[in-house]
């Protein structure tokens, strides 16, 4: 019981972690029906910048929340010119070629960001001090004591926080509408008078952006972070927003939450070596029985 | 008000549009009838900006639209309710007519603007959080000519408004346009298979032929040319 409990925590950690990352695919694919194959490159550079952020702060001696908020920001709008940019220059001159040609320019992105931040900050792994710590402790008599640190809480309050506000963002506001729109059908969105280019900006960068508060998780979490994590965490991600029904936004935010929780119990119970492939396998037996993923629904249209 | 001449566009290396000539005036209904495949819908999609003009003019109160993207166009006042409705249908009815006023200040006023649409069309009014796709034929095409009003056009082009829709809806949606056109004050450039009905409610018409204005005149003259009516009006149209 105790063990199963200590599982179940890591797991929606590590879930809100994948939910944030999978939000980028789920949201480029719905928008332009492209997998954004750098996303996951990303949400490394985001790790990146956080750890930088983290180092420089530490010298500066601000205290910790105002350190984090600040950290939280200076990733997410680094992080968003990247994926601005890489939007203007590998997919946006493609728009109105084959379906194949982005998702070529999505992986030659990916390695040139891998090779990017290699070059500029070195192929050996880096290492973060722990930021936050601490913990509340349950079950101290037991012979197996579970522990919720401050950061798991820290982690998935920030990731409903954020999920809260994107909803909003999507639901209510006009530029949610727009991406909609532009999800059915780009040339009447464009009808609409509605600027579908910056649309399809806009997009990116808030995917962008959510993968680098992912990429801060991550590094806060691991304390370990080096120019390739990006693709592992970036393939968990894609499966998560295909397990949830690609496309869907509260589909990729289910799919992480399941990849999250599915790798820590299997790691917890039986064996920590093949977690990946318990994730995608999951994935292969699940797609069998829900072709479209759990909440992607294709829709019946009245002609 | 619409000034378009010798307008060329292609597909590919296949010409839809041989240099057409057009002009609608401020205030008018024109129509605008032709075959499958005569360029109707192509000549549509070349003034709303989707298509570009290989060479020609199309002016808009004097000004160059020609090189213009589509939603700048929508911005300047030409509306476009396009062939097929393509209304949002997955999204509810209010969400579609909320993006048709996406150019009024991000459709901050939409009590105001939508005031006019249900005037037009009540039925619109009682659907609003119904998803579009789960509308009949006519109610979808009033959506989609509804939306285009949200954005208080100056001139609405509209591309085969009565296809596809039950006969009964046909004379309502024929009477909205008329009614669009007195009472909103928004000039028409109406594109038809129905011939007849066009012409009768136009004040002009133009016949295209392969890519090409064969004909034009008052939509009563043409109503009763011989040569229009041996074409697109036999068959008791």
């Amino acid at each position: 019981m105790e063990y199963f409990l200590q599982q179940l925590i890591n797991g929606v950690t590590l879930g809100s972690v994948y939910g944030l990352i999978a939000i980028g695919y789920t949201m480029v694919y719905g928008i332009i029906g492209m997998i954004n194959f750098a996303h996951g490159d990303i949400f490394m550079v985001g790790a990146f910048v956080a750890l930088i952020s983290f180092i420089l702060f530490a010298l500066t001696g601000i205290s910790l929340p105002i350190v984090l908020i600040l950290v939280l920001l200076i990733a997410m709008v680094f992080t968003a010119c990247y994926g601005w940019t890489v939007e203007k220059l590998a997919y946006k001159p493609l728009r109105k070629s084959f379906r194949l040609a982005p998702l070529i320019s999505a992986l030659g992105m990916s390695i040139v960001l891998q090779n990017y931040v290699q070059a500029a900050q070195g192929a050996r792994i880096k290492t973060l001090q722990p930021v936050i710590q601490g913990g509340f402790n349950f079950f101290k008599k037991s012979e197996f004591v579970v522990t919720l640190s401050y950061l798991q809480i820290f982690i998935v309050l920030v990731t409903i926080v954020l999920m809260a506000i994107f909803t909003l963002l999507i639901t209510r506001t006009a530029l949610g509408r727009a991406q909609r729109a532009c999800e059915q059908d780009r040339t009447m969105t464009a009808l609409m008078g509605i600027n579908v280019d910056r649309t399809i900006s806009t997009t990116f960068i808030i995917g962008s952006s959510l993968a680098s508060v992912a990429g801060v998780m991550f590094v806060m979490y691991y304390g370990v972070i080096d120019f390739y994590i990006g693709f592992l965490a970036g393939i968990k991600a894609f499966t998560a927003a295909v397990l949830g029904g690609i496309g869907s936004i509260p589909g990729a935010m289910l799919g992480g939450l399941l990849i999250g929780l599915i790798e820590t119990f299997w790691s917890g119970y039986i064996s920590i070596e093949y977690k990946d492939i318990a994730a995608f396998t999951t994935l292969v037996i699940v797609l069998i029985f829900f072709p479209t993923g759990f909440l992607g629904k294709p829709d019946i249209e009245k002609v | 008000m619409l000034n378009i001449s010798k307008v060329e566009t292609f597909y590919g290396n296949i010409q839809a549009l041989r240099g057409v000539d057009v002009k609608v005036n401020n205030g008018e209904i024109v129509a605008l009838i032709g075959s499958n495949g005569a360029g109707k819908s192509t000549l549509l999609m070349t003034i709303s900006g989707v298509n570009k003009a290989a060479t020609g003019e199309i002016l808009f109160d004097s000004k160059s639209i020609a090189n213009m993207p589509p939603h700048d166009i929508v911005n300047l006042g030409i509306s476009q309710v396009p062939e097929g409705r393509r209304i949002f249908s997955r999204l509810t009815v209010e969400d579609n007519l909320r993006l048709g006023a996406s150019v009024n200040e991000k459709g901050k006023n939409f009590d105001l603007d939508s005031k006019d649409v249900y005037d037009l069309f009540p039925v619109l009014k009682d659907r609003l959080s119904q998803r579009g796709g789960t509308l009949s034929g006519g109610e979808q095409q009033m959506l989609a000519i509804g939306r285009a009003m949200m954005a208080r056009p100056k001139v609405l082009l509209l591309d085969e408004p009565s296809l596809g829709i039950a006969p009964k809806l046909v004379n309502q949606i024929f009477t909205s346009i008329k009614n669009i056109n007195k009472e909103k004050k928004v000039t028409v450039f109406l594109v038809e298979q129905n011939a007849k009905k066009a012409l009768e409610l136009a004040d002009r018409g133009y016949v295209l032929v392969n890519g090409k204005i064969s004909l034009e005149g008052a939509g009563k003259d043409l109503l009763n040319n011989p040569d229009v009516q041996a074409a697109y009006l036999e068959g008791g149209k």
